[in-house]
């Protein structure tokens, strides 16, 4: 489903964020992307979602190579692919269903079918009690979890998600772990960039570790080394 | 919903190309009005701020549009007044006055021609005796100076520029005609005035307009940085540039049209406010002046300007101001 091949990204002259990184994550697959601040995540999901474009190397999702797309083909790529960041960049002038329906909107799905999705989107994350209220009288967690319902609503077969736990107590990243691993599950390709080690063991789930922008563990699932993470 | 997302997933393009065209217009309809009436709503929510647009962008169209009226009326004038349109054929000082009734009888049958006055040349002295004032310093002349005159009338369908130059020339080819002159008088001057006026009307209405252009997009810009997070979520699930720039281009329409309805205000009310005084200027010149407000048509074509500009302005505030705002 996404498939890095020798990609670089060089932002100035003098300093690469990823260096030659190749992997494979197939479709239902969940992995964790790690490594040192700095490393590089942020930069590797920018270039799926054709946030930035790679230096050189070849970035395909979905059976599509994105180097060669065009400016406007950039939306319709992006509706394919979910995402959550740690500033949820939810909007506070409207409500916690207006911003979900946000995806659909630009899709131009029909307003019957926006309210039935949005709804199924919320309950999914457990928030549809609070479809009227405004993000900002949510809590840190809450508010994250209308992140990933904005995410999903339009049942992307991609999701990324950078630092989706970052400021959340254990218990609260657990669960949103949990419904990652859900959306796995059920077929959607999820990358999570996380600094949350113990966490990430305790999923045991593939993690891709960055190191100066170089992919220093890729396939191998982290095994025997808990007592690192703990 | 998890569940039947991964049954779904692979066949997603397929699912939405099979979607009727007829159910895709609909919400894009729908998501145009939406936008429509949210953007309107929108500039109700600051009714003051939105009010003083419309009031710079009315002013600035109404002083144009207020000068073209007036043109309009103007033209209303000299359409009246081409009824004063003589010919004065003046013969040439040997011609006596059998002649020249010889001659006012064959102008008289001429195409073109409604009549023909004869003034005879002791009469012109004693007209212009009394319309000179010189008086008695006339007497010192030996001879009458003044030829023999034709004042000829042309036919009411005959009054055109054209009609009249050929009827001169005409004229002016037979013998004995002297000197042939078009008494338009301050016809002309008026004339020439009108359309001094229509091109300062013209410079000035080009002018405004850029600024009303100007105006809307830089409150177009304004809205856009502060819209700038919804733009940014937009563009990052997918929105694409015509969707982005929608409620712009809209709230660009919508300033555009308040400041045509204030426009079109101002003027009725300044055309009626003025009407009084103006008729009674008109009746003392004994003119058919009268100044009209807008036609409906004038009322339509204002509007519609009004519109385009607004739109211009937020056309070019989005192209340079909007792209430019991508995630990252
Ligand atoms: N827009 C940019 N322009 C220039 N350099 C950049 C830009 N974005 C990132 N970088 C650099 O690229 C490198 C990788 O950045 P990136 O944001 O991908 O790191 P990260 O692994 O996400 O770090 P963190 O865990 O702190 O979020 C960093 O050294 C950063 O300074
Ligand atoms: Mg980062």
């Amino acid at each position: 489903m996404i498939e890095f091949q020798q990609v670089s990204k060089r932002y100035d002259s003098d300093h690469t964020a990823l260096r030659n990184v190749n992997f494979l994550l197939k479709r239902g697959e969940l992995a964790f992307l790690t490594g040192h601040s700095g490393a590089g995540k942020s930069t590797l999901l920018k270039l799926i979602m054709l946030m930035e474009r790679p230096t050189a190397g070849r970035v395909i999702v979905g059976g599509q190579e994105l180097n060669r797309m065009p400016r406007r083909q950039i939306p319709y790529i992006r509706r394919h692919i979910g995402v959550v960041f740690q500033n949820h960049q939810l909007l506070f002038d409207r409500t916690v269903f207006d911003n979900v329906a946000m995806p659909l909107e630009v899709t131009g799905v029909p307003s019957g079918d926006i309210g039935r999705r949005v709804r199924a989107a919320l309950d999914k994350v457990g928030l549809l009690s609070k479809e009227k209220m405004n993000p900002m009288q949510l809590s840190g967690g809450e508010q994250q979890r209308v992140g990933i319902a904005r995410a999903v609503v339009n049942k992307p077969p991609v999701l990324l998600a950078d630092e989706p736990t970052g400021n959340l107590d254990p218990a609260l990243s657990a669960d949103i772990m949990h419904l990652f691993q859900q959306f796995s599950q059920v077929g959607v390709t999820v990358l999570i960039a996380s600094h949350d080690i113990a966490l990430i063991r305790h999923m045991g789930r593939r993690m891709l570790t960055l190191n100066q922008g170089l992919l220093t563990d890729g396939d191998a699932m982290p095994t025997g080394e808990v007592l690192y993470g703990g | 919903m998890a569940a039947d997302s991964g049954k779904r997933t692979p066949q997603r393009g397929a699912r939405q190309a099979s979607q009727p065209w007829r159910q895709q217009f609909d919400s894009w309809l729908a998501h145009h009005r939406k936008v429509a009436r949210d953007s309107n709503q929108r500039l109700w929510r600051a009714p003051v701020a939105s009010l003083l647009t419309w009031l710079v962008i009315g002013v600035a169209l109404a002083l144009p549009a207020a000068m073209l009226v007036l043109l309009g009326s103007l033209q209303g004038v000299s359409a009246g007044w081409e009824n004063a349109a003589r010919v004065t054929v003046y013969l040439e000082e040997t011609v006596t006055e059998s002649r020249a009734r010889e001659l006012q009888q064959r102008l008289a049958t001429q195409a073109g021609v409604s009549g023909v006055e004869f003034i005879h040349r002791e009469q012109a002295l004693a007209e212009f005796r009394e319309a000179s004032g010189l008086g008695e310093a006339l007497d010192y002349l030996n001879d009458n100076p003044l030829p023999h005159t034709l004042l000829v009338t042309p036919q009411d369908g005959q009054r055109s520029a054209e009609a009249i130059d050929a009827l001169v020339a005409n004229i002016d080819g037979l013998a004995d005609v002297a000197r042939v002159q078009v008494d338009l008088g301050w016809l002309q001057r008026l004339n020439v005035l009108a359309e001094l006026l229509g091109r300062a009307a013209w410079v000035l209405a080009l002018m405004l307009a850029a600024a009303v252009v100007l105006v809307i997009g830089n409150t177009i810009r304004l809205a856009i940085e502060n819209r700038r997070d919804e733009i940014l979520v937009a563009r990052l699930v997918g929105g694409t540039d015509a969707f982005v720039r929608r409620p712009f281009l809209y709230t660009g329409v919508w300033y555009g049209l308040g400041g045509g309805i204030v426009a079109f205000l101002l003027l009725q009310i300044s055309a009626w406010w003025l009407s009084g005084p103006i008729d009674r200027l008109a009746a003392l010149y004994r003119s058919n002046f009268s100044l009209s407000g807008l036609s409906m048509e004038g009322t339509l074509v204002l509007l519609l300007v009004a519109v385009a500009l607004g739109w211009l302005g937020a056309w070019l505030a989005v192209k340079r101001h909007l792209d430019a705002i991508e995630p990252e």
